[in-house]
């Protein structure tokens, strides 16, 4: 377990995520054997690999949804495995994305974004609203403010779902392959949020399968297998000049 | 008033039917008291034993292991024991060691009367039945939603208040009615405490009067007409809590 300390105060050009050697085991299986890397602030961040390498308990680690079994996570130097970590904190700078969307069933879209602003940091409920309804502009579904998410498409979910992480104007992103649930011809206005929002400089870390989109929308590429990083580098480099072999049968049958 | 006291006057003396409560203003009087008597003990008990299935489902999944084991035994000691013997032990147990005052004439008065030790008793029975009745519902909320709350920075109490409890209680709503429904007719047994609830009122009715017939009828029609209610008024509940696209 860390040792925890203060945090040193977060400045940009330092790195915004940073891992040290993290292992995790769920009983006698070890998921995650040693990873590091480091995530600069405006970076966009793909992780690739095969089903079963780590991928999503990795990123779950992040921002504390699974705790890790030892290393080091820093999120602007806040340190994610101390035991005393501020929850709160944390997640006010990571925002998260799921496969399943996850939305709150039993409310409106708009009030989907809404409920954390109002109900975590008790902010102004006019205010609130206000920067809801730019959100659900900003995601294309200006109109849908008052659907259930029950009548909504898979698309269009998680749309909403990215609007209500954003509701609480975080640092940093993670996608938790968030089109694998989509139809085909929905993934794309997925798709096409994110590439927004990666424009406009937020720091994003997606877990995908969506191999063209990597290759397009990151910076830097991660290939995992098995609990280990493989091989890194900028997705021209990975997509095509894999060096390990093992990234070479993967991206082999996926592209 | 006066058409209704008539007609029932007039059924005696033709068919020997006796409804006293319907022509004779003192039995009315005792019976609709016995009538407010139960739709007090009702809807306090309803209250009360809703909350402590609240707050006792929420406990459940407390991260103090010593926190719960007292709900868990709370609920076996309180569904695994008769109602009967639970409002005789409050009243006639804990009531005789509680310490009491003393009235103008030098008798004991208890702090807590026998109307209180009813609502307590049929409370906590009822209640250990809502805790587990909640628990369905929260062990019927997906996992990743209350993941999603996480993840937005809610504490375990936020996401059980904003998240968790909504949804649970959609899913527990048609188990909750029949608990209630079962409750109500359950307060019944403070007349063994002399809580002058309806069957009380009727039973003094009928040994003055000799009428136990037709006081057994008026009795069967006031709880399935009290029973009526609760249900619509549950059902009406279950209907505003729908969602759209949700669940059907």
């Amino acid at each position: 377990m860390a040792v925890a300390t203060e945090p040193r105060p977060w400045t940009p050009d330092q790195p915004i995520i940073q891992l040290i050697d993290v292992h995790k085991s769920f009983g006698a299986l070890e998921v995650l054997k040693g990873v590091s890397f480091s995530v600069k602030k405006g970076e966009v961040v793909c992780i690739i690999g095969p089903s079963g390498s780590g991928k999503s308990t990795l990123i779950r680690c992040i921002n504390a949804l699974v705790p890790v079994t030892s290393g080091t996570i820093l999120v602007e130097n806040i340190e994610v495995a101390d035991p005393k970590l501020d929850k709160l904190a944390l997640r006010r700078k990571v925002g998260m994305v799921f496969q399943q969307y996850n939305l709150f069933p039993h409310k409106t879209a708009l009030q989907n974004v809404m409920m954390a602003p109002m109900h975590v940091l008790h902010q102004d409920r006019g205010e609130v609203e206000e920067r809801a309804r730019a959100l659900m502009k900003k995601v294309r579904l200006t109109g849908k403010e008052h659907t259930y998410p029950g009548e909504l498409s898979g698309g269009q979910q998680q749309r909403v779902a990215i609007a209500r992480s954003l509701a609480m104007r975080p640092d940093v992103m993670l996608f938790d392959e968030v089109t694998a649930a989509l139809d085909p011809e929905t993934v794309k206005e997925v798709l096409f949020t994110i590439r927004e929002l990666a424009e406009e400089g937020m720091t994003c870390m997606l877990v995908t399968h969506e191999m063209n989109f990597a290759r397009d929308i990151a910076d830097h590429v991660y290939f995992t297998d098995r609990g280990v990083i493989v091989e890194h580098g900028p997705p021209d480099t990975i997509f095509s000049a894999p060096r390990d072999p093992r990234t070479q049968e993967f991206l082999s049958q996926v592209l | 008033m006066d058409v209704i006291a008539t007609w029932f006057k007039e059924l005696y003396e033709t068919t020997g039917l006796n409804f006293t409560v319907f022509y004779d203003p003192y039995d009315w009087n005792r019976y609709i008291h016995g009538v407010r008597m139960t739709v007090l003990l009702t809807v306090s008990t309803i209250m009360a034993s809703l909350l402590i299935g609240v707050v006792g489902a929420l406990l459940q999944s407390a991260p103090s292991r010593i926190v719960r084991g007292a709900v868990n035994g709370f609920v076996v000691l309180f569904r695994n024991t008769p109602p009967l013997v639970q409002i005789f032990f409050f009243y006639f147990g804990i009531g005789a060691i509680l310490p009491a005052g003393q009235d103008q004439f030098g008798l004991r008065q208890p702090f807590i009367d026998n109307v209180e030790w009813a609502i307590i008793a049929l409370s906590l029975f009822a209640g250990a039945f809502n805790v587990e009745i909640f628990r369905s519902g929260v062990e019927a909320v997906p996992k990743t939603t209350v993941e999603a709350a996480e993840a937005l920075g809610y504490t375990r109490l936020k996401a059980y208040i904003y998240v968790i409890l909504p949804l649970a209680l959609r899913v527990c709503l048609p188990a909750l009615n029949n608990n209630l429904v079962n409750l109500l007719k359950t307060t019944t047994l403070a007349y063994a405490i002399a809580v002058p609830e309806t069957l009380y009122a009727v039973k003094q009715i009928w040994s003055e009067s000799q009428n136990v017939f037709e006081m057994m009828l008026v009795l069967f029609v006031t709880y399935g007409l009290l029973v009526g209610i609760l249900v619509w008024i549950m059902h009406r509940w279950e209907k505003s809590l729908r969602i759209p696209g949700y669940g059907r």
